[in-house]
């Protein structure tokens, strides 16, 4: 289980998280590579979410350090700056449109010259950007999630379930948007549960189960270490060698 | 600061785009001008309006309050996934809701008074009224927030809130008084003015009641705290106590609400 060749984007050192009595993360160490897209598999309640929101300072962890960039993050904000966030389920506030919702974080952004509104053309999300949030469909509201986390042409994109309420043509879009960020030099973190779609983008997977690091690796080791072509299988065969 | 200005612009106008702060000013706008209708001179409509600010304005600060924080969940989400800081993002969301709810009061009263040409001559009255009004809109809207930041369900939350308003209007003088009359052999002057700094309601009646030398149409509260005090220290006392109740629930939100996790 060798980490990526290439510089850490985000290193997460010993990170834990309890809610309650329930441990949630139980020390996940881990060094996601600068450029290149990383998998966060698992079964449910595996700590994909509650780890990604700790990297935002949504959740604030017990224990344990992230490094954006090489720099620790505490309690100053600027280094979200760099990070492009999409949520899982599209939580926007209700009575807000699309375009002020935008207009929003342009202000508390600021200073990017030239934004990347490309999803908007591609989704045709202009016609539904004066409709208030709470009229929207799931996907619509989803397509919107997908714009917000590329707009300001961030270096760390993190895509939380990306593609879930998205119809083909439009999940088809947005891979093709993560895997041209990625060609970019753009470093991608995603969770997801169809395992096609992992195959189709990830270069690294993190497996995680009850909260630790069972696997982390290329796709190529995936596959020699559990000896399944498909990662479907080899998932599968990591989850039946947890349980035995 | 820049942030927190440019979150502050933002939550006002969304704030009065949901009409109920305008609701809330037409209340009063009617309430007082109607008053003067029936009433005649501003200072007995200052009088008719002490008991409607100490009862209204703690039930709306809190109830609207903690039902905006509930609603705000996917907007706080939303932007803590930006570079801001939870402290600015706190005191916009407080502030946001605190400024337009005085505004609206300051408004409904001030309107009617100005049109009646009834400041003049009640300037001191008028201002103390205001004054609490204010007071007690900012220690409500933070109780408020503590609440909403302490319970999960938000049934639950507004229930919380509800109770904590009856505690502070009603019950908590029940109490007082229950206690004065089992104990009143005992010397209990100290005692209950130590009680009246504990709720937040009974500190803005003697503020109101100092002012208009009506201490004993309020009975012993009022009475014991002019007897101590003296108008001016009392004023100033309660003013003192007042604040505080609006600092220090905030501080304690703004505490839960930087180790929430969202």
């Amino acid at each position: 289980m060798t980490a990526p060749i290439a510089a850490p984007a985000l290193q997460l050192l010993g990170l834990g998280k309890r809610f309650g009595r329930l441990g949630v993360l139980e020390g996940i160490d881990a060094d996601i590579g600068a450029g290149r897209v990383t998998a966060i598999v698992g079964p449910n309640a595996a700590g994909k979410s509650t780890l990604i929101k700790c990297v935002l300072g949504l959740v604030r962890p017990d224990r344990g350090t992230i490094l954006v960039r090489g720099q620790v993050i505490g309690t100053d904000p600027a280094y979200r700056l760099a990070i492009g966030y999409m949520p899982q389920g599209a939580p926007f506030p209700e009575n807000l449109t699309g375009r002020e919702i935008l207009r929003l974080l342009r202000e508390l952004r600021g200073g990017v010259a030239e934004l990347d509104e490309e999803l908007i053309h591609l989704f045709n999300l202009g016609p539904e950007l004066g409709k208030p949030i709470r009229t929207l469909s799931g996907g619509t509201r989803q397509k919107l999630n997908a714009v917000v986390a590329f707009l300001f042409r961030p270096s760390l994109v993190i895509l939380d379930e990306p593609t879930a309420g998205l119809d083909p043509l439009a999940s088809a879009i947005l891979k093709e948007k993560i895997q041209a960020a990625a060609d970019r030099g753009v470093t991608v973190v995603l969770t997801s549960h169809i395992m096609s779609e992992i195959e189709e983008l990830a270069a690294d997977v993190i497996f995680l189960v009850e909260g630790r690091v069972h696997f982390h690796g290329t796709m190529e080791q995936l596959r020699s270490t559990t000896g399944e072509q498909r990662l479907e299988r080899a998932v599968a065969t990591l989850m039946r060698a947890r349980v035995a | 600061m820049k942030t927190v200005l440019k979150l502050l612009g933002y939550e006002l106008r969304n704030v009065i785009r949901s009409r109920w702060v305008i609701i809330y000013a037409l209340l009063f706008l009617l309430l007082t001008d109607a008053l003067f209708r029936f009433g005649g001179s501003g200072s007995r409509v200052i009088l008719s309006l002490t008991n409607v600010v100490l009862a209204l304005i703690p039930l709306v600060s809190i109830v609207f309050g903690t039902m905006s924080l509930y609603h705000a969940r996917e907007f706080i989400e939303l932007m803590l996934a930006q570079p801001v800081s939870r402290r600015s993002l706190f005191v916009s969301l407080y502030g946001g809701l605190a400024i337009p709810l005085a505004g609206s009061f300051i408004l409904g009263v001030g309107i009617p008074f100005a049109y009646h040409n009834a400041i003049l001559g009640q300037e001191a009255g008028f201002a103390i009224l205001l004054g609490t009004g204010i007071l007690l809109t900012f220690v409500f809207t933070a109780l408020a927030f503590m609440v909403a930041l302490r319970f999960q369900d938000r049934a639950v939350g507004l229930g919380a809130a509800i109770l904590l308003w009856l505690f502070a209007t009603v019950l908590y003088d029940g109490l007082l008084l229950l206690g004065i009359a089992l104990l009143h052999d005992y010397p209990l002057e100290t005692p209950v003015l130590g009680a009246t700094l504990l709720n937040p309601v009974d500190l803005a009646r003697v503020l109101l009641l100092l002012q208009f030398d009506m201490s004993a149409l309020m009975g012993y509260t009022g009475a014991v705290f002019e007897r101590f005090f003296g108008s001016r220290t009392g004023t100033l006392v309660s003013l003192g106590a007042l604040t505080l109740w609006a600092v220090l629930p905030l501080l304690r939100g703004l505490r839960q609400f930087r180790r929430k996790d969202f």
